[in-house]
């Protein structure tokens, strides 16, 4: 049942950042805050895309392993979401070996080019052009596979945004762009810093189609994304889904994000994409019992995960001499 | 090895033009590809290889260039085209944060193999903004390597090593130098990071790179050089550069002078002469432009310039220090 493999991809995404966010807990010395004094077992600035669940599940879904994904800073969703194993991915924000990235990029970087995850980004709207790129690639080549962009409602204001649309418009490049609009920029609210009428109207003042979907709602997601994804296959051009969340947590993992009102969270919080989707399951006639079995894999996944990553080995110092690049490599002085 | 003449442009055309006909991989990306390019060095491309491999572009420096990361990371082997290193700045992030960082930071699953042309240097009058040269900037960055050719030989040897080594690479053609004529000899194949010893000398080395040389070769026939033995270098690449030839050479004259036609100031000229001075305790002396602005009238321009003149003032100033 579709709705049920939303439900399970949410939920597990949820665990996932539940548990990184406790593991995270004093590592890294920003709004005020100082640096734990121990060290936390997930080190420096974690996103979290916690109640953002149902835009990565409704779109990676729609999905096969060959299609391709650029995403954020704020990526290990679309990451578990495109199939990435998250015992490598929470080796990773441990940084250990066997990280998806070696413990070379950590949450903010996290890639798993193996199901296709082209990378996280530090950068906001620097997956934009990547994503362009590798979808004129694929063309070139004549494969007939896609590009989900995964892009936030903040870059929507840089200049790849605009440089990236039109230039997906112009070679009709098979890349479906969605803006996972959690309505704010780090601390700032990002309606009062937007001309206009955003990023569906942006996108549409280029040519392309766009779809604005609740992101909450991870079968309106699913079903939106399938649309735009089947003419995206056809060979119709980019399409842009507009996908409206909402961000439950602080920028990073250790901001309270007390900036914001209380009652405006709340709100948020009764509207969790996990509570919309269960209660969709139970109107569908699924058993509380059933959910509830899901609920408790996806925790026995990620505690399962968190284990293997207290377990893992760090790299050796030696690695960060590796994959630097083959000219002069050796000469680091 | 029977080579035949070509310009400094020319070269590289004929580099990119049989590259792209020997990998089908090889595509180049940017504005104005299909009339030739702003320089000439695309001419015919596209007419022989089509649109989809040579890419005309919206004026979008960025998303080129990010594209370009998003190409090579699906197969593709892109020649960027920024037209001038200036232009290039609209590009910063996707060089230094998405092209020459992917395959570190993503733990080795990916490789950037781009070549990204960003012509470099003070040309036709062209003032501030279209004048400079920053290929310092560049060396400065883990990731990727920089290269400067000097000759159409080097250009023709060192686009195709650049395309082959499967790294970014910054390639920073002189855009004075686009009609520089010289034998090239197509089999000739060069490594990135092996220096060119132009003259042999024992008495000074002089390291130089890109429109460095010429001026460099024509002070050594000034009547106050006539008579010195000038070993000169054409570095060839910035990054991985050549400090085997530049350490030997002048541990054994006991004098470096360095000369380029940045601006001095933390220019590369700064790291080639510390590293030496660590290596082998020389004598050491810089030469390049003062940290101004290029100026567009001649007479502003020139205090910006390289001459012969002014090089081998430097360079006898150095030899009248003690050793």
């Amino acid at each position: 049942m579709r709705l049920l493999e939303l439900y399970r991809l949410m939920r597990r995404i949820r665990a996932f950042e539940d548990a990184a966010e406790e593991a995270s807990q004093g590592g890294v010395a920003a709004w005020g805050l100082a640096a734990a004094a121990k060290p936390a077992r997930v080190r420096g600035p974690l996103h979290l895309s916690t109640g953002q669940e149902a835009v990565a599940a409704g779109v990676c879904l729609n999905l096969a392993r060959e299609d391709l994904l650029t995403s954020t800073h704020r990526g290990h969703g679309h990451t578990l979401a495109k199939g990435a194993d998250p015992t490598r991915m929470m080796c990773e924000l441990f940084g250990r070996a066997n990280g998806t990235n070696q413990g070379k990029g950590g949450s903010m970087h996290i890639a798993d080019f193996s199901v296709g995850m082209l990378g996280a980004n530090g950068v906001v709207a620097a997956g934009i052009p990547i994503a362009t790129g590798a979808a004129q690639a694929l063309k070139i080549r004549g494969l007939p596979h896609v590009v989900a962009c995964f892009f936030g409602d903040g870059a929507a204001n840089r200049g790849p945004f605009l440089e990236g649309l039109n230039w997906a418009q112009v070679y009709q490049l098979p890349v479906l762009f969605v803006c996972e609009d959690n309505r704010i920029s780090a601390t700032t609210p990002t309606a009062p810093m937007t001309a206009g009428e955003g990023v569906s109207a942006r996108a549409e003042a280029l040519g392309l189609r766009a779809l604005k979907v609740d992101g909450n709602d991870a079968r309106a997601v699913d079903t939106a994304a399938a649309t735009l994804l089947g003419a995206v296959r056809a060979g119709q051009g980019p399409r842009l889904l507009h996908a409206v969340t909402y961000r439950f947590k602080g920028h990073v993992s250790v901001d309270p994000g007390n900036y914001r009102d209380a009652a405006e969270v709340e709100a948020a919080k009764r509207n969790d994409p996990l509570l919309v989707t269960r209660g969709q399951l139970l109107a569908a006639g699924v058993a509380a019992a059933a959910i509830d079995a899901i609920d408790r894999d996806a925790l026995g996944e990620i505690e399962r995960a968190l284990a293997a990553a207290e377990a893992a080995p760090w790299p050796e110092a030696s690695a960060a001499y590796d994959d630097v690049m083959n000219s002069g490599a050796g000469v680091w002085r | 090895m029977s080579g035949s003449p070509l310009s400094y442009a020319q070269a590289a055309l004929l580099a990119l033009q049989q590259a792209m006909q020997a990998d089908a991989t090889v595509v180049a990306l940017g504005e104005d590809l299909g009339r030739g390019g702003v320089f000439g060095q695309y001419r015919g491309l596209q007419q022989e290889f089509g649109p989809q491999r040579v890419i005309d572009t919206p004026i979008s420096e960025a998303n080129i260039m990010g594209a370009a990361v998003g190409m090579a990371l699906t197969g593709l082997r892109p020649v960027v085209e920024m037209r001038v290193i200036d232009f290039a700045l609209c590009a910063m992030d996707e060089i230094v944060n998405q092209a020459a960082k992917n395959r570190f930071m993503f733990g080795g699953q990916g490789r950037v193999p781009l070549v990204a042309r960003m012509p470099i240097g003070i040309w036709s009058a062209s003032a501030a903004q279209h004048s400079q040269s920053l290929e310092a900037w560049f060396a400065h960055l883990p990731g990727v390597a920089v290269v400067c050719p000097a000759t159409p030989q080097d250009n023709f040897s060192l686009l195709k090593a650049s395309l082959a080594c499967g790294d970014p690479v910054v390639y920073m053609e002189h855009k004075e130098l686009w009609g520089l004529q010289g034998e090239v000899d197509p089999t000739l194949e060069l490594l990135l990071g092996r220096a060119n010893t132009v003259r042999r000398g024992n008495d000074l080395t002089l390291v130089t790179w890109s429109r460095g040389l010429a001026p460099t070769l024509l002070a050594l026939e000034l009547d106050g050089l006539k008579g010195v033995s000038v070993e000169v270098i054409d570095l060839r690449t910035l990054w991985p550069w050549d400090q085997t030839a530049v350490f030997e050479s002048a541990a054994r004259t006991g004098r470096l002078l360095v000369v380029h036609e940045a601006v001095q100031v933390a220019g590369f000229g700064a790291e080639v002469a510390a590293r030496t001075a660590e290596a082998t305790g020389c004598r050491i002396a810089r030469l390049g432009a003062p940290r101004i602005p290029v100026g567009y009238a001649q007479v502003l321009e020139n205090e910006s310039r390289l001459s012969p003149e002014k090089i081998a003032a430097a360079a006898l100033h150095l030899l009248g220090t003690a050793r």
